[in-house]
């Protein structure tokens, strides 16, 4: 399955999300932000970083570049889209989910090895993970509070919209300790902590996060 | 030169932790005055070289709604300076 990794200025991760692809048996594409083609690919990733310097807000001027136009019309006819970190924040200010992620409740940025709770395993990122299974995956980010009105969290909760959340401490004040979500397909799922960098226990801390991709792979057999 | 000047603040219910941290810094530095909240936002300075017409302000109030501020947690205010 070929699977695109998009690359905007100040994007960090595109390396670690291609070489996920391929450990889970896939094709990475690499995709250009000033690009609109999408390359027929089965699904793409936004991988994290700061992209174009994350001026003016996280995600603000990624998401008009002409890669986006292309991946949010995609998407909403039902494209499989992962955001990670930056690109969950690029799926926010898109609209293509809900909310915005604002600073750490701290301050600070923080990189730390952080334990989630796989909420929701019937997106199409989360579905070969057991239901309330809890992964230890690498967290880095300086704005990471996922904030929403009441509104939209009681949308989020009652319609299984949480793929994660944070098991132990809320390490950056997220509403209802979130750290992932999903549009109510299924097919756009934004999560803050990385996946990518814990796919080999040589190079991260654990293999946990390899089964986002994986499941992309099973999805689409 | 004509400034529209767009202010850009967090929603109240959204959590301002720089607002908080500043809230907090007041005290020690030994200002006496008494906040009960303190929020901190942005401000964009569009210069133009004429007074802005109705439409243009209507365009600069479409940039800020979608552009200059993010509609979710933000709210803003354009004030025009001669």
């Amino acid at each position: 399955m070929r699977v695109g990794v998009v690359t905007f200025p100040g994007t960090l991760d595109d390396h670690d999300a291609a070489r996920a692809v391929r450990y889970a048996g896939g094709e990475a594409v690499p995709l250009w932000h000033g690009d609109s083609d999408l390359q027929g690919v089965s699904g793409v990733i936004l991988p994290g970083g700061f992209s174009y310097g994350d001026y003016l807000r996280c995600g603000a001027i990624a998401r008009f570049s002409p890669i986006m136009n292309s991946i949010i019309s995609a998407a909403e006819q039902g494209l499989p889209v992962l955001g990670i970190c930056n690109g969950f924040q690029v799926l926010c200010e898109s609209h293509l989910l809900p909310g915005a992620l604002t600073r750490n409740v701290g301050l600070h940025f923080l990189c730390r090895d952080q334990e989630i709770e796989i909420v929701n395993n019937e997106s199409a990122w989360t579905a070969d993970f057991g239901r309330g299974e809890i992964i230890t995956i690498p967290l880095k980010n300086g704005e990471g509070s996922y904030q929403c009105d009441e509104q939209t969290l009681r949308d989020l909760e009652e319609n299984n919209r949480v793929i994660a959340r944070y098991v132990g401490v809320n390490p950056n004040g997220s509403r209802n300790a979130i750290a992932g979500i999903t549009n109510a397909r299924g097919n756009v799922v934004g999560i803050m902590p990385h996946p990518e960098h814990a796919i080999d226990p040589l190079t991260g801390p654990t293999s946990d996060g390899l089964t986002f991709f994986t499941s992309l792979m099973k999805s689409r057999v | 030169m004509v400034k529209v000047i767009v202010d850009v603040v967090l929603k109240d219910e959204i959590l301002d932790p720089q607002g908080d941290a500043i809230s907090r810094a007041l005290p020690r530095m030994g200002f006496s005055f008494k906040t009960t909240n303190v929020r901190q936002g942005k401000s964009f300075i569009l210069t133009l070289d004429h007074s802005p017409s109705a439409s243009e302000l209507k365009e600069i109030e479409s940039a800020a709604a979608t552009l200059l501020s993010n509609p979710v947690i933000e709210t803003f205010t354009i004030r025009v300076e001669d």
